[in-house]
């Protein structure tokens, strides 16, 4: 038994880890979501040649391997600085569905840009009903001669507004629950009936709501066979969903280490209000609840390494979206109580992790929902 | 034991509803409703109508403007407000400043500020809290000294809340370094257009500029402006803490928030061809706040049955304030929860009057992730959660 990462990993690790620190602080963050794009076009363009964009995906993709380590490693670092770049919709959920269901051609003509950072992409989903049900499919694609005409609309596609072509999940068949029948197609993200109501999300990153009126889509921008896309959906989410968990293990890290230290430089009463035994206790209980929650994400993510099957991995990611989704509530709100006022300023670092780690607990299907799918499966 | 109203408390009971659906006006219930940002004036506007039918302020002694009500009246008064989702006055002028006027201020005093509270001519804010005097707050620095017929103050004050519209601040201010830290502070009325006093917006989580910092830099303040005696401000502060802490169980506004959750739970499909109410493990954690508001409730009233008898409101009020606002909070996590992925938009502009672009999500859910940040305050302010069980070891227990 050895949880100790590989040389290469380390490697990685440091790489991020150094970027994070040395470039990314807080006032620079808050800089890149204010501008106009919400990201930082230099950034991206540094993190495709440090390769980073490549660690999603496949050797045989001409990734860095795909492994969900890697992954794990990469996304924990990102969770220290909120690093805002498109990395999880772009690569990891968008790049991961190609990986998945992309033809050898559709592969080389998208994956090699994802790459490179010169294409983003978005995939559309969710729905205003849907909820986390990643089955239920109200977008429909009907087949005309080679084409198919995509309705519908979608709800939180996450870098939509800096999307060059939208992943879109749309029904070719059957009823609205049904696992048959749902496919994906990428659509160039200005066609013609393809519009856009952009927002900031509230932990900085940018998605939109879409509405695709006629979009007319050829038969050969269809991502793998007809009707057949839910499984590959499934595990590319839940390939995001323990993106996000990791992310989520390095941002409680932060929250942690920032309320210890606040602790024992805040004074009141002529003392630290960390040599208070109740305050003491509390920041125990966010130490164990950081450990528990980065043990999960280990666990999944080699799970997911594993050959195991779809069921099996299915509910080791359920396992740690829950756990970590517990451990983010405890470690979020108890960060921001025992910072006091100070942490429900915008000013401070601390309700951003906060903002970040809630909209986490939201994304990929919340607690209870990973909870009923872990009692499930 | 009885908990039922008499028949006179029925009675007023529905003056009151009726007085509310008549008069509470329509544009700002819809503002209320939809999670719309109020104004200064929509507050302004309202508390002007409730004086006019002479229920401005209903802890008021009778003699000062008051309503003479028996508690139960008041707490009927609130929870009707509460249930029908009008605001209650904003607190720092007639429910903070004031009774400490009316208690310990001079005649002159008197007549010079409580008609204004009462008109809503005058808008009030707090200085009490420092950057470095929080749950301590006796450990305050601002100065006030002396200079013939005025003090000199200088320092700053925080989570000055709506500081922006205010015309006077009340401050809590160090008259005496030499004593112990309790005893020398004094209570200083501040006219906020005094030269040398700025205010600087503090922005918050939902990126509203509730509160904010007010510095003082040697602002000559009329010595007529103190009230009480010098020294003497901290008895003076706590007074004015115990009647922050009236209504602080918030319930008739978390029953309100949980009876517009129930129906939006119904209206949100749980994505399996269900609604939301209908998921067990929802409906289980809707179950569990609304049990936790009920004996929150009755614990109220029993507080209330001894208020009514002539007992003060004691160090029990502690219990109202920490579960009142940790039951705020969870059913503030349960909007977020039905709302789901419309819970990550940040649309401001969705919120302001008059604002007619395509409206992502259903009413205020889109709001829910903003609301819940904001309101992690109400476990901070007021005395800290953490102040209130010190409170309860050392004043109940006995600890």
């Amino acid at each position: 038994m050895d949880f100790s990462y590989s040389d290469e990993q380390q490697m990685l690790q440091d790489s991020v880890q150094k970027f994070v620190y040395s470039q990314y602080d807080f006032d620079t963050r808050r800089k890149i979501i204010q501008s106009e794009t919400g990201y930082s076009a230099e950034y991206w363009a540094l993190f495709a040649e440090l390769g980073w964009l490549t660690v999603p995906f496949r050797e045989e993709d001409g990734g860095f391997g795909g492994s969900a380590v890697d992954l794990m490693v990469v996304m924990e670092e990102f969770g220290k600085g909120m690093v805002i770049e498109p990395f999880l919709a772009s690569a990891v959920l968008s790049g991961g569905l190609i990986g998945e269901l992309g033809s050898a051609a559709q592969k080389e003509s998208l994956l090699a840009a994802v790459m490179e950072g010169s294409l983003q992409l978005a995939t559309a989903y969710a729905e205003a009903d849907s909820r986390y049900n990643l089955a239920s499919v109200g977008t429909t694609a009907r087949k005309q001669g080679d084409s198919y005409l995509i309705n519908g609309s979608k709800v939180m596609v996450l870098n939509a507004p800096s999307a060059d072509k939208l992943l879109v999940i749309a029904r070719t068949s059957g009823d609205k629950f049904d696992r048959d029948g749902i496919s994906a197609f990428i659509v160039d993200a200005s066609a013609a009936g393809v519009s856009k109501n952009s927002y900031t999300a509230v932990d900085g990153h940018r998605a939109a709501e879409v509405h695709l009126t006629d979009v007319l889509v050829a038969a050969a921008d269809r991502l793998g066979a007809e009707g057949n896309a839910l499984a590959a959906l499934e595990a590319i989410i839940d390939r995001a969903a323990l993106a996000v968990s990791a992310e989520a293990v390095g941002s409680m890290d932060c929250l942690l280490k920032k309320t210890v230290e606040y602790a024992k430089t805040r004074k009141q009463f002529g003392v630290a209000i960390g040599t208070f035994q109740a305050l003491q206790h509390r920041m125990s209980e966010m130490f164990i609840e950081c450990q528990l929650a980065r043990s999960v994400v280990i666990m999944a993510a080699m799970k997911l390494d594993t050959d195991g099957s779809p069921a099996e991995k299915a509910k080791a990611v359920a396992a740690a979206k829950a756990r970590v989704g517990r451990a983010m509530r405890k470690v979020g709100q108890e960060a921001v109580q025992l910072h006091g006022g100070i942490a429900v300023t915008d000013e401070l670092d601390v309700g951003h992790f906060f903002k970040r780690i809630t909209t986490i607990e939201n994304l990929f299907g919340n607690t209870d929902y990973q909870l009923a799918r872990f009692a499930s499966l | 034991m009885n908990a039922d109203f008499t028949a006179e408390d029925l009675k007023f009971q529905k003056e009151v509803q009726d007085f509310l659906k008549a008069e509470f006006p329509q544009d700002i219930k819809h503002k209320v409703d939809n999670g719309i940002r109020l104004e200064k004036d929509d507050f302004v506007r309202w508390q002007k109508i409730l004086n006019k039918r002479g229920w401005m302020a209903p802890n008021w002694p009778k003699e000062y403007g008051g309503t003479g009500w028996t508690p139960t009246q008041k707490y009927i008064f609130a929870m009707e407000m509460g249930l029908y989702g009008a605001m209650a006055p904003v607190a720092f002028g007639v429910n903070m400043v004031a009774p400490v006027i009316y208690t310990y201020g001079s005649e002159e005093q008197k007549k010079r500020f409580l008609p204004d509270i009462l008109e809503s001519n005058v808008w009030w804010c707090q200085g009490y809290s420092e950057p470095n005097a929080g749950s301590d707050l006796a450990s305050l620095k601002t100065t006030a000294v002396r200079d013939g017929d005025h003090y000199v103050v200088n320092g700053t004050k925080t989570w000055t809340t709506l500081g922006q519209h205010a015309d006077w601040i009340f401050c809590l201010v160090r008259t005496d370094n030499t004593a112990k830290k309790q005893e020398g502070i004094s209570f200083l009325l501040i006219d906020m257009k005094t030269p040398g006093i700025k205010v600087s917006p503090i922005y918050l989580l939902d990126d509203e500029p509730e509160v904010n910092e007010v510095h003082f830099d040697n602002v000559r303040v009329p010595v007529e402006n103190l009230i009480g005696e010098e020294n003497q401000g901290w008895t003076y502060a706590k007074v004015l803490l115990t009647h922050e802490r009236t209504n602080i169980a918030q319930v008739p506004n978390s029953k309100l928030k949980m009876r517009k959750l129930r129906d939006l739970a119904a209206q949100t499909p749980d994505g399996f061809g269900g609604s939301l109410l209908n998921d067990p493990v929802f409906s289980r954690k809707l179950a569990e706040v609304e049990i936790q508001v009920l004996a929150l409730e009755y614990a109220e009233l029993r507080t209330l049955a001894a208020v009514s008898v002539g007992k003060a409101p004691g160090p029990e009020s502690s219990i109202l304030k920490i579960v009142g606002t940790e039951a705020t909070q969870f059913i503030d996590e349960l909007y977020m929860e039905v709302a789901g992925y419309h819970s990550l938009p940040h649309v401001p502009a969705q919120f302001a009057e008059g604002f007619s672009g395509e409206r992502i999500g259903k009413g205020s859910l889109v709001n829910s992730s903003n609301v819940y940040f904001n309101n992690r305050k109400k476990s901070i302010y007021g005395g800290s959660n953490e102040i209130q069980k010190n409170i309860i070891s050392k004043a109940v227990l006995g600890l």
